[in-house]
Order: C-alpha cells, then structure tokens, then sequence
C-alpha cells in the first residue's frame, strides 16, 4: 500500500495543492470581477431581459384573471359564443382594469394577433361604468345608504373572523394587474360570514380596497367603492338565505333581496356596447393568447400565427419578415464578399510596400474609419443619387443621356456600395495583420523552386493569408447581419434589413415581443454561422492579429 | 449661444438664492423636443420667457421626441422618468395614455383659459384628442413641387402625384402607410367621408396599394422629415410630401423654387405631454410649465418662429410677423382658410387600431 504523500503540515498533499490552487484560482476571479460585474449587469442581463419578452405573455391572465379561467373550458372552434360566466368574469375584470389603466395595454397586446382589439378595449373600458350602474342606481333607489361608503365598509369589514384567503387573492390580483406590490397595511379585512353569505359582493369589493389603499394610498373606510360592487351584490342576493344574517345591513340586504333587483345581462350588454363582443373573433383571440408563455412572437417573427385551429402562415399579403431574412443574410453575403476582393489587394499592398509608404495608404484606410458613419453614408448619397456626382461625371463624359441617368441609390446596389465601403476597414486590417507576419522569403523559395508567380501566390501565400479573410469576413458579416443605419438611409425599400423592422417594432409599434423574437432569431442565426465556420474553417485558424 | 447663457445665469441665480422660491416645485426641468426649428421656436417664444419669470429653474432639452414612446415605456419598466415634459405628436400621446404612461390631464384646471374667458376645453375644442395630450401646434403633411420642373401648369390638386403623364418625374413619400393610403384612395375616387370606412377592409387597402403601385416606380421613400426638401433641393424628386413648416423654410428662408400644393393637407397636432410617475414637487413644475406655455400668447408667439399653426382658436388673430423675416405669417399657416379648402384629418382611432395591421401588408407591398 503507498502511503498518502503529505505536506509541512500534515496534510495530504494533494489536498493542500487543490487548495492552493483553489486560492489561486479565486484571486484570478477576484482581480476579473469587477468586468465580469459590469458586463454581466450592463450588457448580459439587459439582453437577456429584452429577448425573455419573445415568450413572455402574462399580461393577458394578469389582467382578465377571472375571463382567462371562466373561458378555459369555452370552445373556440365552434361556433358558439362563450356562456353566460365568461361575460360575468370579463366584466369585473375589466372594471378593474380599467380603473387601474391596464385594459389598454391589453388592448393593444392583443391588437398585434387581431386588429381591432386594440378600440375594442379603449371603448368598452369607458363604458364599464353604464352596466354597473344598471344595479347600482335601482339600489340607490331603493335605500339612499347604499351610495354612503360607510354602509359598504360596515357591511364587508371584519367583526372578528376574517376570510384572509379572499384578501390575499386579492393582493395577488390587483399586484398582478398593476405591476406594483399590493402588501401595504390596509384599514379593511373582509368579514369571513359576509364573504361565505355574499361572495361576489365580497370580492370586489375586497379588490376595490386594495386597490385604493395600496395603489392610490386612501383609506377604504373614508372612500365610496366603486359601482361595480352592486351588480355583484345584486348577483349574490339572488340565490343568498339571508334569514340566519344578522350583521349591519340586514335590513337592507333583505329589502333589496325582496326588491328582487335586476342583474344586467352581461352579454346583452356587452353585445350592445360593441358589436363584436358579440362575435367570436375577441374571445378567440384572448382564449388562444391566454398562456403565461407563449410561442406567438417567434411565429409571428417567422410569418406565421396562432390561431385556434393551431398554427397557421399569415396571409400572403402580410408575410415579410422571412422574405427580409433572407434578403439581409443574402446581402451581408454579398456586402462580405465585396469586401474581400476590394479588400485583400489593399491588405497585400499595405503589407508589402516600405514602411513609409504602407504607413501612408494605411492612414487613407483608417481616415474613413474614423469619419462619423452618418456622414460616410450621407456622403454615399450625394455621390449615388440621380442628380449626383457619379451621375453628372458620366453624363458629363457622354457615356449615359441626361434623361437616362443610372438609378443607384435607393435600393440594394446603394446599400451594398455605402457598406462594403463602411465595413472595409473592418476586412483590411485583420487581413493586415496576418499577411505582415507572412515572410517573403516563402514566395522567392517558392518562385526559385521553379513556381510562376501566380502558383507561388496561389500555392504558398494565399493558404498563409486565409485566417486574415476569415477573421475579417466573421467580423464584416456579423456586423453587417445587424446593420440598421446605413440601409435605412440608402437602401430604399428593397434594400432595407431586417434590423430594420426590429427597430420600428421598438420604437414605433411598441411591440417589444416581436423585435426580441426577431433579435433573438438573428442572434441564433448567427451563433449557428459560428459554429459552422468554426466546424468548417476550424475559429483557431482566425486570427485578428 | 443664448440657451447656455440663460442656463449659465439661471444656475448661478439657483446657487445665489437656494431654495428660497422653490415651493413646492422642483428647479430642474428635463424638455423633451424634436431639436432643430421646431424646438428653437418653443425655446424662444415660451421656455426662455418662463426661465425669466421664475429664476432659479433650469431647463435642459433633450432631442428624443422621435423615440419618446419607446424611450417612455423603457424608463417606466426601470422605475426612474428623467424627463419631465415631453412634446409628442398626437398619435404617440394617444399610444402614451393608452399604456398608462402619461399623466391624466383636466384642460379647464390644467391649462389656462383664453383671455377672454373662454374655457381651455372650448379654446382647444377637438384638437383634445387624447386625456394626456395638450395641443400646441397644428401641422399639416402636404406636398411641395419644384416650380421649374413642372411646367406651365403647376399641381393644384393631390392627385397629380399620381399623374405622372402631366408631371414625369419621382415623387417623395413617407415610407409609411399613413396619409399615403388616404391619398391613393382619395384619388382613386373614393369620397373623403368614407376614406376609413374603405380603408378599413382588406379590398380597400388593396385598392390603396393598387393606386400606389402605379406611381411605384417613381417614388424615393422617406423616413426622415428633412429628406423631401433636400431631395426637392437637388433636383431629385420633382414633387414630394413633408411637414409644411419644411416646405416654409426651404421657401421662405433657403429661397429654393418650390411651391407649395395644399390641397388635400393631413392636418396632424403637436403638444405635450407629461409622463406619469413624476415626483410630486416635479409634476408641480411641469404643469406649472404647461399652463404658462400653451396659454393663448404663448401659442401665438411661436408662430413668429415657425409656421404652424396655434392650436387654440384664440391664438390664431394674435399671429403676426416672422421674428427674422418680417413676413406675414398667417399665410402660411396650414389652418389659413386659404390653405385649408381641402384638408384631411388624421384618424387617430384608426390608426392606433389598424397601424400594425397596415404597415405589414405596406412593407411587404414596398418589399415586393
């Protein structure tokens, strides 16, 4: 049996080793830190935030909570309209949204599946306040006490046992519609009989408590609950005994139950205020949507759709954003190979003429480089537009008619000129760097072993200068795959990229989820050139200098 | 020059008297604008008077209005709004309110009434499109021609863009659907009372983008505001659509041979907002800014800078002379009746709804 090797101290050897290293390793990490600190907060969490919003959808149960549930067992399918619950739920539901503004931006959530979804929740938001008072006011008739918030806060507040599981629901719901925390003190429990006895009642008028004293700071006991408490109130006193009750309000609890007020029919309604409530377009939608996750905006991001009959391409007429990531991996490949062949004589250049001379040309690559891209490109459109430089030389020179003047700008010629230029240096300097390092004494062995002088380039220098291509041609093409200003300004309309549309999907239509879906497609599709680069070329042969 | 001074005087003024004034009301103040003529003429006609009647504020502007919704939406999801007014055009107020990202606004408690007593609300009348948005300007999109490139008979109506027989030559559009389908369907015969009904259905956007591509091949897309006047300076386009205040100062001040077709105008409105979630002492400045600012005097001071219109009625006969230029200035206003024969107005409620819906099928017919 060998006997373990010890250190000074005692202990195994390789124990104490692994801790030094350890100790070592840990002092690397420490001295990193702080970059690795900084560029995981400001740039890997921020990216990985934005691209989680092309499968995050909670908004939808966030904000129809009580819809979502009621229409999970709805059939979207056929041809019926969803039951009589489904209404009763969207209704309150949508009462509280739009007390707390959010029934808009569901609004316009949903519009991005359907069109038109976005006025039908503005609109039917405004009138939520009309069906409530279809109870509230008949109520009032019949005892001024109901319009005194004190009567509500009588009648729901706690006498000892409270129902903590309704308020804690509600906390939930109204943090999830608002967005903000809903856990601050409030001045109101719901009373656990009158909660078992009026449960509707009870809810909402829970929820309306929680919402003014945690979102609008008041305190429930001095403010008038919104109406919204009545037609649920009205709802529970039809099928509520009353006769064991004996809490404030009794009287008036049964005297509206004899009354025997009106509910509104939330469907009638609803079917009044706009018609297509009545349709099974909007419950389609909110039914096919109503996932937490969802797998709308990749499909979307691919030219395609949910619907309830499942996955299906958008029409015809709508269908660009494929054609759009086709055209900008096309282009950058283009754009790529432009750069190479305009490229790699200057890097040869650069890298064989004296030192004087090489510093010279390469101060002329590296000036534009220097020069704000807005300019360079600005400066594209003065040389390529019909009434342009270019134009007005060659018609000078009598090659082309003056009504004959060449189109050049504006479509894709224009964005693959002003680009290959921009993203030249890019190319030209790693392949710099790697032909410096090529002696050229390998070409005069080659040329005095009997090569003519292209086999000696062919055969013997070119070989050596591909990892410059390489490195150059990953980067040109990476960036020229994201590229947005520069085909904005002089691609026209069929030389424009796909980072195009993702910026207007992030600043003019909003819709955050499909410009991350789309970032997130383009940031596959390059990991994926990567990797077969790397399985082709093999990423140790790049060499940036 | 003028800005840094008044900022310079305004700070030392801040650092000589402490928080004597402050009131209640925060001292700085971040304006949100669209930088060039446009803000300048805010700056001169009501920010730089409000510095001088409440000394110790500062105001700093930011150019972002182009970015403000999305810039909004991302400072709102971070918990932090560094800007305190933001001038926004109405469509984007309209989007901003609807996300709950602009304050709610009462225009009778809010805002000033006119000098003779007429309410806010009635002064302003519809151009309150939204519950966020204050009005501060009406603009309008409408073309400008090159004078010497269309003959002797120059444009009088919208529909010679799409008459290339009698006017060859490209045409400048905005590389967006809005106004240009309204456009293509008023001219393909369509009634302007039922543009949005028709343009509302899958055969009349069709309809629109048919219109369109008949004058497909003749048409430089823009994107930025800039681009029709200098495209019209070079000689590139023969006739093109933009803001008219563009079309004023390539006419009026660059003196460039363009005219100006107003027919068939989009009216669209301009005015702040101010986003919601602002401390109280900064929300307090901000609406004390937005009263003294979009008050009956103040809208009509701005027309001396730039040539769009007030959008309170009682600012329109107070609108005089071009601070620099000494010309009247009424006439070049979009809302002048003679501009005004034949005006269009932007449905908001429209395109907040069929935007997205559009613009796909638009870009895919553009991509075509």
């Amino acid at each position: 049996m060998a006997e373990v090797m010890q250190a000074a101290d005692g202990t195994p050897l390789k124990r104490s080793l692994a801790r030094a290293l350890r100790r070592q390793k840990m002092r690397a990490l420490a001295l990193i830190a702080p970059l690795l600190l900084f560029v995981l907060i400001t740039f890997i969490v921020p990216i990985a935030s934005m691209l989680f919003r092309s499968v995050e959808n909670d908004i939808v149960a966030n904000t129809l909570p009580y819809t979502v549930e009621a229409l999970a067992d709805w059939d979207a399918t056929g041809t019926d309209l969803p039951p009589a619950p489904v209404y009763e739920a969207m209704f309150y539901d949508m009462f509280l949204a739009s007390e707390a503004k959010r029934h808009t931006r569901l609004g316009t959530r949903l519009n991005y599946e359907t069109t038109g979804m976005s006025s039908l929740f503005r609109q039917s938001g405004r009138n939520m306040d009309d069906i409530a008072d279809l109870s509230y006011e008949p109520l009032e008739d019949l005892d001024d006490a109901w319009d005194d918030g004190e009567t509500w806060y009588a009648l729901f507040n706690t006498r000892g046992v409270s129902d903590t599981t309704l308020l804690d629901d509600q906390r939930k719901r109204v943090a999830r519609l608002s967005g903000a925390a809903a856990d601050a003190e409030i001045n109101f429990a719901p009373d656990a009989e009158v909660s078992a006895l009026l449960p509707l009642a009870a809810r909402e008028y829970t929820a309306w408590a929680v919402f003014v004293a945690t979102q609008n700071n008041r305190d429930p006991a001095e403010r008038d609950p919104w109406e919204s408490v009545a037609p649920a109130l009205v709802t529970d006193l039809q099928r509520a005994d009353l006769s064991g009750y004996v809490g404030p309000a009794a009287d008036m609890l049964r005297a509206a139950q004899q009354a025997n007020l009106p509910v509104p029919d939330f469907t009638q309604e609803f079917g009044a205020m706009d018609e297509d409530w009545a349709s099974l377009e909007p419950w389609q939608t909110i039914q096919t949507h109503s996932g937490t996750y969802t797998s709308g905006y990749f499909l979307n991001a691919i030219d395609a759709q949910k619907t309830p009959d499942g996955v299906a391409w958008q029409p015809e007429e709508k269908q660009i954003l494929l054609t759009l990531f086709g055209r900008t991996i096309w282009m950058s490949l283009l754009i790529t190979f432009s750069c190479i062949a305009l490229g790699y004589p200057i890097a040869w250049l650069l890298a064989n003429l004296p030192m004087r001379q090489a510093n010279v040309l390469l101060i002329l690559v590296l000036l534009p480089f220097w020069t704000s891209l807005l300019v360079r490109t600005s400066a594209w459109k003065v040389m390529l537009q019909q009434q342009g430089v270019i134009n007005d030389v060659l018609v000078w020179i009598g090659l082309v008619a003056d009504d004959g003047r060449l189109i050049m700008i504006n479509n894709q010629f224009g964005t693959i000129v002003a680009m290959t230029h921009i993203l030249l240096p890019f190319m030209i300097l790693p392949m710099y760097s790697v032909m410096q390092t090529i002696p050229p004494s390998y070409l005069r062995a080659a040329k005095s072993l009997g090569a003519t002088n292209w086999t000696a380039f062919w055969r013997v220098y070119f070989p050596q200068s591909v990892p410059g291509i390489g490195a150059g041609s990953i980067l040109v093409f990476i960036l020229s795959i994201g590229y947005y200003i520069t085909p904005e300004i002089v691609g026209g309309t069929k030389g424009v990229f796909i980072s195009n549309r993702i910026a207007f999907h992030i600043s003019s239509s909003l819709n955050w989820g499909l410009a991350a879906a789309l970032g997130t497609i383009l940031l596959a599709a390059v990991l994926v050139l990567y990797w077969a680069y790397d399985k082709i070329v093999g990423i140790d042969n790049v060499k940036l200098g | 020059m003028k800005l840094t001074k008044t900022l310079l005087a305004t700070t030392a003024l801040t650092v000589a008297t402490g928080t004597a004034f402050a009131d209640d009301m925060a001292n700085d103040m971040t304006l949100v604008s669209w930088g060039g003529a446009y803000q300048n003429s805010q700056q001169k006609a009501y920010v730089e008077p409000y510095l001088e009647m409440n000394p110790g504020v500062t105001a700093v502007w930011d150019e972002s209005s182009a970015e403000a919704v999305a810039k909004l939406r991302a400072m709102n999801e971070a918990g932090s709004i560094t800007w305190d007014v933001v001038d926004v055009v109405a469509a984007d107020a309209i989007r901003l309110c609807d996300e709950g990202l602009a304050l709610e606004i009462d225009p009778d408690e809010d805002l000033a009434a006119a000098p003779d007593g007429t309410s806010a609300t009635d002064d302003f009348g519809d151009l309150l499109v939204s519950d966020c948005f204050i009005p501060q300007i009406v603009y309008s999109t409408t073309f400008g021609y090159r004078t010497d490139l269309v003959g002797d008979t120059p444009p009088t109506e919208v529909c010679a863009v799409f008459d290339t027989e009698t006017y060859p030559g490209k045409r400048s559009l905005e590389k967006r659907p809005i106004n240009n389908m309204e456009w293509a369907l008023l001219c393909d015969g369509v009634a302007k009372d039922d543009v949005y009904d028709v343009l509302a259905t899958d055969e009349g956007q069709q309809q629109a983008l048919d219109k369109l591509a008949t004058i497909k091949d003749d048409v430089i897309w823009w994107s930025a505001g800039a681009d029709t006047p200098q495209l019209l300076a070079d000689g590139e386009v023969i006739m093109g659509s933009t803001y008219n205040g563009r079309l004023f100062a390539a006419i009026e001040e660059q003196d460039q041979p363009i005219g100006m077709l107003w027919d068939a105008q989009v009216f669209d409105l301009d005015g702040w907002i101010i986003p919601a979630g602002l401390s109280p002492e900064r929300e307090a400045r901000a609406r004390d800014f937005i009263k003294f600012a979009t008050d009956t005097q103040r809208l009509a001071d701005q027309a001396k800078y730039i040539s769009y219109g007030p959008a309170r009625a009682s600012s329109a006969p107070l609108v005089g002379q071009h601070a620099e230029l000494g010309i009247d200035m009424a006439p070049h206003m979009p809302t002048d009746p003679d501009n005004a024969a034949n005006t269009f107005l932007y449905n908001y409620e429209f395109w907040a709804d069929y935007r997205d819906d559009i613009d796909a099928k638009f870009q895919a017919w553009l991509a075509q």
